[in-house]
């Protein structure tokens, strides 16, 4: 293949190494994610050839999907929207003292990932391009639906409370302009903070960040977080020897990921979420997702970089971004003189290949990388809360700052992040505020985009085929749990009468 | 990581050491003004729009030409159709170290959205850099549109049914919409979607029946095959269309533009300003710059700065609080 | 978990189960506040266009408001394990320290406001490693120099994300001359 040769060129693999490295660094820094740096370094790539910058910024992308995975099994913060779902079963496992399991899992995880989505991007680009185009409004509201159907086990056993946290989610997503009519939405008179609406990291690092510390630190009494880690040549043999024991999941997730990815609204976040979902609902032990399953680490990192990967698909073919950080891409192969559009795998098939085979060599790079720190990065949670407490804070409040640089945002973190702490000591579950913050903003704008499109008709979902497919799915999905709980329940009341609903 | 850590480090402490030495010494008065901090260059769209890319292009010639002591830091304010950045510009008043760059929403949002309370004619003008042009496209496989006739009997025939892509209401595509609407007396739905890349996308892909787009946003899919354009709101044909008509040329009165332009915090000082025009003035002549333009579909033979551009934006803002009354803002925002 | 609430008895402190009833109330009223502000724009069906610009707030918002009443019903008829709990809801000893983590946190971003982030961070760091965490002065001095320094090279070097200095920014000039000479 053309295009690991041009990879492989030494100037090339040089941007490779250095690019995953910081990436790594950015992505690890909660608040900070490959966005920054991809931004940050793009006018260095004006001193090198295009391939190589265009090389050097996705080691960068890479590296930072791989640092987020670190932040949130560490220090319990997801550092992007991508990183969210590994959390969930990250956090539980590095307090019960198993980080390097999940870091490893995660690194495992992140490799097949990316090695399933560039086999898959080799082999299928052109017909998914032009399948993506067929993804409307109307499809991407029902893809958002099954998004939501993936995710309805993750809440708390409180069902008012778990509803309450997903609604707020959404209210404050639509915080801000309302971009189908113009007008400004809750905000309360102030433009200077909420006009540009509620980032989605200011409500993960005040919920996760200072919300989580605030509980340790009711839990713990301010003791050491983890007593004793050894890494032995044996540990890390059995953390091995664990993959066995998630990669099914693993090869499903990427593969959902790879073309959740392509979707060019979607991108890796619903990707990520709709896996550890999946993973979730047909796990033989479900109940364990959510208290340290390495299954439900393994499964988001898979789907987040198979769509990182995905998500170059419809930036190379149609020009549009699946994410902040494709965008900053693409504003860079504007500015060396590539145009994305459909003529670009014909015209310039070096650069293509050249971009899928970086991506491949990055992938391996960072996981070479990454293997190799873990003992450190486990290390961290070994030192006394009374140093990684203020370290952690303050860890937030430059990572609230960083994504819109104004002062609100980081008052807004505190508040959320103690107003989510007095809320998790009462079992409301905060997760799902998180997701739904997420996706709120692409659900709605899609179902008002399609209802103006149809005239109010709602029966356009239904109508379409694609559209249609997904929320048949999403039903199904709903109804599984459901359906095998009674099941459950009714074969253990057997001959005692119908179980209750 | 390790390595990049105790990399940092390393290069932190003779930094260190030296502040501590010379923190108490005043930087050394300077003839002419130059930045003393990083500037700020507020971009009044998201990441990856026109506005951006123009920024980071900016931004990076900067850095490759060594033009400026201190960097020049693209910073994304989408909020509001622009309202914030601009809001943000209005509270940075007398401030030498921060600058806008523009769209057309700079005349449109203090006019829609008064209740931001900001008068962009009291801004520091700087220099425009360029002037982008609109052209309406549809699907290549609408062979029954040819021209614009054929075009205005296919939406008659549609009425509302007919669907038009857009950026967002109250920008600029949206009252180049509404100019039609009004201009042809026809009603069509339009239809907001976060992005020019995105717009066009969804006329590939058949989910709107046309687009009002920059020449940027749809010339790959036009060379594909994909799509058409119809008819050009410039004075003359562009270059890369050399066999579509103007609007004007077809008797309907019908011109509009967008201007990409560099602008500074109300009072800002004169010293600045005049440091900031000679910087983009060098931008503009540049190479690089000049060659973007032709790529991207810009118009950049003009260079208009200082008060010629204040007079600009005078003109353009009371064209635009006109265009915004003929077509009405409701019929802006739809609701 | 049951056995330490009796540890606590001096003060009469909230239990579990009035903060539970009591934050529904409150979460409740937020939720009739969002309706009211939403109700400033449409909140109804839009002919030929669907919902307004304020449904999807409002409709979610009286969402979040059955939730609460739901949790309410709950509370009164003893369902919820939090409703039947009667140990506090927040000893004073878990008060006092996450009182202090907070307060910190309120202290540093006041500082920066009025002195900028660099000047913030040093204070906080001093107050929380010497004071809370009591650690030796080798261990606060040092982390007090090299948070800091960490953080302005990452940021403002490496990533060129300018962090707010307020009134201690012209002290950075001679920083700017080393870094971008």
């Amino acid at each position: 293949m053309g295009g690991l040769a041009e990879a492989m060129q030494p100037l090339n693999f040089m941007m490779i190494i250095i690019g995953c490295a910081l990436g790594l660094l950015i992505g690890a820094m909660p608040g900070l994610g490959s966005v920054n740096g991809v931004a940050i370094l793009l006018p260095i790539t004006f001193i090198v050839p295009p391939t190589a910058a265009i090389i050097f910024l996705a080691a960068i992308y890479y590296g930072a999907m791989y640092g987020g995975a670190i932040s949130s099994i560490t220090l319990g913060i997801p550092g992007a929207s991508t990183a969210v779902a590994t959390v969930f079963d990250g956090r539980p496992l590095a307090q019960a003292g198993h980080a390097d399991r999940a870091l490893t899992a995660a690194a495992v995880a992140s490799f097949v990932g990316g090695t399933i989505s560039v086999v898959l991007f080799t082999l299928f680009a052109p017909p998914l391009a032009s399948f993506a185009l067929r993804f409307g409004p109307a499809e991407e509201f029902a893809l958002m639906i099954m998004a939501f159907a993936t995710f309805i086990g993750l809440g708390g056993d409180d069902i008012p409370k778990t509803i309450f946290s997903i609604l707020i989610g959404l209210v404050l997503a639509a915080v801000g302009l309302d971009i189908i009519s113009g007008q400004p939405r809750l905000i309360f008179g102030d433009i200077d903070g909420f006009l540009h609406g509620i980032n989605f990291l200011v409500l993960a690092i005040g919920i996760y960040g200072i919300g989580e510390m605030l509980w340790t630190l009711e839990t713990t009494k301010g003791e050491v977080m983890v007593h004793k880690v050894q890494i032995s040549l044996d540990r890390m043999k059995s953390n091995f020897k664990d993959i066995k024991n998630y990669i099914g999941t693993t090869s499903l997730g990427s593969i959902l990921g790879y073309f959740v990815g392509t979707l060019p609204a979607a991108g890796a976040t619903p990707a990520s979420l709709m896996s550890y979902g999946l993973a979730k609902t047909f796990s033989k032990d479900p109940d364990s997702f959510g208290k340290g399953n390495v299954g439900g680490v393994a499964a988001p990192e898979a789907a987040n970089n198979a769509a990182s990967t995905g998500s170059m698909l419809p930036m190379i073919t149609l020009g549009i971004p699946g994410s902040p950080t494709t965008a900053i891409l693409l504003g860079g192969m504007i500015i060396w003189g590539l145009r994305p559009g459909p003529l670009l795998f014909t015209e310039n098939p070096e650069f293509v290949w050249g971009l899928i085979g970086s991506l491949y060599i990055a992938n391996f790079a960072t996981l070479v990388i990454n293997l190799a720190f873990i003992p450190l990065f486990v290390k961290i949670l070994t030192l006394p809360f009374s140093i990684l407490a203020p370290i952690i804070y303050i860890l937030c409040v430059v990572g609230g700052y960083a994504p819109t640089q104004t002062m609100h945002d980081v008052w807004l973190m505190l508040l959320f992040g103690v107003v989510g702490y007095l809320l998790r000591k009462l079992n409301y579950p905060v997760a799902p505020a998180v997701l739904a913050i997420v996706l709120g903003p692409l659900a709605e704008r899609s179902l008002r985009q399609s209802l103006l499109g149809s005239h109010g008709d709602v029966t356009v979902f239904l109508t379409r085929p694609i559209s249609a497919t997904c929320i048949l799915i999403a039903l199904a999905l709903i109804c599984y749990p459901v359906i095998q709980k009674l099941t459950r329940r009714r074969r253990r009341n057997l001959g005692m009468g119908q179980g209750q609903g | 990581m390790c390595n990049v850590f105790s990399k940092i480090k390393k290069a932190a402490v003779p930094v260190a050491i030296a502040t501590a030495a010379s923190l108490g010494l005043s930087a050394p008065a300077m003839a002419d003004w130059s930045p003393k901090k990083p500037v700020e260059l507020i971009i009044m769209a998201g990441a990856g729009g026109g506005a951006d890319q123009i920024a980071r292009l900016l931004q990076g010639l900067i850095e490759k030409k060594d033009l400026s002591p201190r960097p020049i830091i693209p910073i994304n304010k989408p909020g509001g159709s622009g309202a914030e950045a601009l809001r943000y510009i209005q509270d940075k008043a007398g401030d030498d170290h921060t600058i806008l760059v523009t769209l057309n929403s700079f005349y449109t949002t203090p006019v829609i959205q008064k209740g931001i309370g900001v008068d962009v004619s009291n801004f520091t003008p700087i220099g425009r850099m360029a002037i982008d042009t609109f052209v309406l496209w549809v699907n290549s496989g609408r062979e029954d549109i040819t021209d614009l006739d054929s075009y205005v009997a296919a939406v008659k025939a549609a009425g509302t049914n007919w669907k038009v892509g857009g950026t967002g209401t109250g920008q600029e595509d949206s009252i180049l919409t509404a100019m039609m609407e009004k201009e042809f007396g026809y009603d069509v739905t339009y239809i907001p979607f976060p992005g020019g890349g995105t717009v066009a996308k969804n006329l590939v892909g058949n989910h709107v029946d046309s687009t009002v787009n920059n020449p940027a946003e749809q010339n790959e899919f036009y060379r594909a095959g994909e799509t058409k354009p119809i008819v050009q709101f410039t004075a003359e044909r562009l270059p890369a269309y050399p066999d579509v008509p103007t609007a004007n040329e077809l008797g309907v009165n019908m011109e509009y533009y967008m201007q990409r332009s560099i602008n500074g915090p109300p009072g800002m000082s004169k010293e600045a300003q005049d440091w900031y025009i000679n910087l983009f003035k060098t931008l503009f002549d540049s190479e690089e710059w000049q060659k973007f333009c032709t790529d991207d579909g810009l118009a950049c033979h003009e260079w208009l700065a200082g008060d010629d551009l204040g007079a600009y934006h005078t003109q353009q803002i009371a064209l635009h609080k006109e265009l915004i009354e003929t077509v009405g803002a409701t019929a802006i925002t739809g609701e | 978990m049951t056995d330490r609430a009796v540890i606590t008895t001096e003060v009469p402190a909230m239990t579990v189960r009035t903060a539970e009833l009591l934050m529904a109330v409150l979460l409740a009223l937020c939720s009739i506040g969002l309706m009211v502000k939403s109700a400033e724009l449409r909140i109804g069906w839009v002919p030929d266009r669907g919902p307004g610009s304020g449904a999807w707030p409002f409709w979610l918002s009286a969402g979040m408001l059955l939730a609460c009443v739901a949790t309410m019903i709950r509370w009164f008829r003893g369902t919820t394990p939090e409703s039947r709990n009667l140990e506090p809801y927040m000893t004073r000893e878990v008060a006092l320290l996450v009182g202090i983590s907070a307060g910190s946190i309120v202290f540093l971003l006041v500082v920066t406001h009025l002195l900028g982030i660099y000047v913030a961070l040093f204070l906080f760091l001093l107050f929380y490693l010497k004071f809370v965490g009591r650690h030796s002065w080798l261990i606060t001095v040092s982390m007090m120099v090299l948070v800091p320094i960490f953080i302005f090279c990452l940021f403002e070097w490496a990533l060129k994300i300018p962090l707010p200095k307020s009134i201690t920014e012209p002290m950075f000039y001679p920083i700017y001359d080393l870094m971008y000479s």
